[in-house]
């Protein structure tokens, strides 16, 4: 090729104590090539093109830039070069405007009037619809994403670095988002696609390069390569199916949701609307939805950290226990796993045997006459982190010296093993790695074969539909009637899930807040 | 009610407003750059003896109010070294900046005891200074001037200017702001130095102004009512500058009730403690806070921020 690649990296290392986070990463990315960047959690992507944008510097390496080695001393000079970044999780400012928080991000001091004429300008271009003067915390997942983007096209980018951009929209917003993403690459803008959703890299892009524990493992050509090989270069090992036993039926109903109804909680909480649905014993049932739609409300009505409005919502069996709290609940048989592993789930500074004592301690019998067993909850602790492979010190160790992953997997644990009759949890593989993600399945999957009901809440579609046997979608506080995942259709579910939120919303009806 | 007692009173409420209003511009500032500095009290004692010993050294009132900012903002230096170097807890270390404030102004004021210093004479021709009526316009010292100056520049500075939009941005979303490229250090390190001067030229009021003397803890708590202000205003400035002279009249009311000003005319006033009005600038505080969340009004709420360490993620 005449032209020197757009980008191109050499023996590039990063050293973290303790970690080495790239170990001499090189690859190349040509002008107007989709690039994917692949990897599991901790492999050294977010690093490296933190590196890359200038946000860290590396420690050894040297980035050619057009052919000519260049040092990105921080996010402006990566800008000055034409380098855009939209982050995985957005960097936007919630109390103020669409246009303010697109000013933030330009370097060149250019009149608000003037700004907006070219952020609609921009946005005809591309197809992207939003409204300059809303503030931020009253928009949707995807229209917040179209900010970043729109920030990172005003400055005709020559490389623009996507950071897992998908996990968050619904099918539809995906399909538009490539379909700009397509026409950028096609006017000679390169990107840098960080993903490890690999059919969308299958769809998207034209070259990947997959790093596994900072190391590059290899270059290839996404459209040759199978989902599945590509999996198993980014986890070094083959990729483990869960094993479902042969011939399950399905009991009778044991979780029982009925005219679920509870208010928002604040400016921005959703309330729950009629909320109803059944899960039988054995059965794995998904709620899908995009973040925001009432899914928080919807847990912590389940879990009974919020009483329903009328105690006969929720049974579990025959025992009505809409009007019971979580420590009853779990009496009862119901157990629930919160969103956010560190503060809700486990209190950080407590040890591992501490946390089991928080949501176990009736259930294992490590509590009597009021005094904390300690020895019970070391044991049970210590059991947890061998069934489940927690890479821990031990029953000692502090919750937040876990990685995300292995936090994970102990909280799963700690639930599971108490063998509750009901397990409703949300998010269970959230920024976990692969390997882990698999194993929580399996645990799952296992726990409905003894013939517990299970209610998995997730963003992830893709782990719904390898997961569940019934999936509802949630949508503004709406639960969705369910349907069995086998046969079901995607489209459906993405409609669903964009419910008034996609894009037949009319701008005026999104003034109303 | 006569007219005299009248002008008397008003002059009396824009002296008590003054240095609250310019301790709360500044703290206004710090604040919306998501750093809540609990040290104003102290701050503003060491702007009083500063701007006292500058002004002792100097024979000049307008040398001693740079003193006197630089002192406020020399002493909220050690604040911001501590909570944004050091990461140290943000209420302790105000609250330390308070007592720590206090004792060092104690301490530097010994040998200003008993000393006078020279006043600002007026701006104005003294044909309006000393008229009876035209004085409640132009009899005032610079400093009460200056902080109704400060009042529109502050407004402006946050809403149209892009250094106002970036401070905005840094309390609002402290890693956002960093991922971006702003300092998030850098523009802390400033709004404090900014809160400091100003508590501290609010500070010398006291010393400069209100009386031409140095007495210890002499501005008697004003730097948490200064605090309680800026809530109240919901941080906003307009209505910080609303607030400021509405408690100025709370405050009004406390020394009119010590004095026994309602006496006869109004006994049944006069039977309220004056420890109630002293206390009500805090109640409206709260009552305020409760009538902003219970609104949910967005506009009105803390920067989300507001006294979290920023711990950027290498």
């Amino acid at each position: 090729m005449q032209t020197p690649p757009r980008l191109d990296l050499s023996g590039i290392t990063k050293r973290f104590p303790g970690v080495l986070a790239n170990d001499q990463v090189s690859f190349a990315v040509q002008p107007g090539e989709i690039h994917a960047l692949l990897g599991e959690n901790g492999a050294g992507k977010s690093t490296l093109v933190k590196m890359i944008y200038g946000i860290m510097q590396p420690d050894a390496g040297v980035i050619r830039w057009n052919g000519a080695p260049i040092t990105i001393a921080n996010p402006k000079a990566a800008r000055k070069l034409g380098i855009g970044m939209v982050f995985q999780h957005f960097s936007l400012f919630e109390a103020m405007t669409v246009l303010e928080n697109i000013a933030l991000g330009m370097d060149a001091k250019i009149p608000a009037r003037d700004l907006e004429a070219k952020i609609v300008a921009v946005m005809q271009q591309y197809g992207l619809k939003l409204e300059p003067h809303r503030i931020v915390s009253t928009l949707s997942v995807g229209e917040r994403q179209r900010i970043e983007i729109v920030r990172a096209l005003l400055l005709n980018p020559n490389l623009l670095i996507m950071d897992e951009p998908t996990s968050v929209l619904t099918p539809q917003e995906v399909e538009q988002l490539f379909v700009v993403l397509r026409q950028l690459a096609a006017e000679g803008c390169s990107i840098l696609y960080i993903s490890h959703k690999l059919h969308e890299i299958k769809a998207l892009c034209d070259t990947a390069t997959i790093l596994r524990g900072g190391k590059l493992v290899d270059t290839c050509d996404p459209a040759v390569e199978t989902s599945r090989s590509m999996a198993e270069k980014m986890i070094g090992g083959s990729l483990k199916d869960i094993q479902r036993g042969e011939g399950r039926a399905l009991g009778k109903p044991k979780l029982i949701v009925q005219g679920l109804s509870v208010p928002k909680d604040g400016p921005f909480g959703v309330a729950l609307k009629d909320i109803g649905f059944s899960v039988k014993a054995g059965e794995i049932f998904g709620i899908a939805g995009v973040a925001g739609n009432g899914q928080n409300a919807l847990l912590l009505a389940l879990s009974g950290e919020v009483a329903a409005q009328n105690a006969e919502a929720i049974y579990v069996d025959t025992t009505c226990v809409g009007a019971l709290s979580a420590k009853q609940r779990r009496l009862a048989g119901m157990a629930s796993v919160p969103e956010e592993r560190n503060g809700h789930a486990a209190v950080p500074d407590f040890s591992l045997s501490d946390n089991a004592i928080l949501t176990a301690r009736d259930r294992m019998g490590m509590v009597s006459g009021g005094m904390v067993n300690a020895r019970t909850a070391k044991t049970y602790a210590g059991e947890v982190i061998t069934a489940f492979s927690v890479k821990a010190t031990g029953p000692a160790a502090m919750a937040d010296s876990l990685s995300g992953g292995n936090l994970q997997k102990f909280i799963m644990g700690r639930e599971i093993m108490q063998k509750p009759q009901v397990l409703v949890v949300s998010q269970p593989t959230w920024g976990v790695d692969a390997g882990a993600a698999a194993a929580i399945h399996q645990a799952l999957v296992d726990l409905a074969a003894t013939g517990s009901a299970i209610v998995v809440i997730s963003q992830d579609l893709d782990e719904l539909l390898s997961l569940c046997d019934t999936l509802a979608v949630i949508n503004e506080g709406r639960l969705s009637n369910p349907m069995p995942v086998a046969g079901a259709n995607i489209e459906e579910i993405g409609l669903l899930m964009g419910g008034i939120h996609g894009e037949t919303q009319t701008p005026e009806l999104s003034h109303a807040s | 009610m006569s007219p005299e007692f009248a002008i008397a009173s008003i002059v009396t409420i824009i002296g008590l407003t003054t240095p609250i209003l310019l301790a709360g511009l500044g703290e206004l500032i710090t604040e919306k750059s998501g750093v809540l500095n609990l040290g104003v009290e102290g701050m503003m004692l060491m702007g009083a003896i500063c701007g006292f010993a500058a002004t002792a050294a100097t024979f000049n009132p307008w040398l001693g109010v740079i003193g006197a900012a630089a002192g406020g903002a020399l002493s909220s230096m050690l604040f911001a070294v501590l909570v944004l170097q050091l990461n140290s807890n943000q209420v302790a270390t105000g609250l330390a900046l308070s007592i720590f404030g206090t004792g060092l102004s104690s301490l530097i004021g010994q040998s200003f005891t008993g000393r006078i210093v020279p006043q600002f004479g007026s701006i104005f021709p003294d044909i309006l200074a000393k008229d009876p009526i035209w004085k409640l316009l132009f009899g005032y010292s610079p400093l009460v001037y200056f902080a109704l100056i400060m009042v529109p520049l502050t407004a402006w500075f946050l809403k149209s200017t892009r250094a106002g939009l970036i401070l905005r941005a840094v309390g609002e979303n402290d890693h956002s702001a960093h991922s971006i490229g702003y300092s998030v250090i850098g523009v802390r390190y400033a709004a404090i130095a900014f809160g400091g001067a100003l508590a501290g030229i609010g500070g010398a009021y006291f010393s400069m102004v209100i009386t031409p003397m140095w007495a210890e803890k002499m501005t008697a708590g004003r730097g948490w009512i200064a605090l309680a202000l800026v809530v109240f205003a919901g941080w906003r400035t307009g209505r910080l500058l609303v607030g400021a002279y509405f408690f100025g009249f709370l405050m009004w009311l406390e020394l009119f009730a010590k004095a026994n000003g309602f006496g006869d005319s109004l006994p049944i006033l006069q039977e309220i403690p004056s420890q109630f009005w002293a206390a009500m600038p805090y109640v409206m505080t709260i009552v305020a806070l409760t009538l902003i969340s219970s609104r949910g009004n967005v506009g009105a709420s803390a920067p989300a921020c507001l006294g979290k360490p920023f711990l950027p993620s290498t």
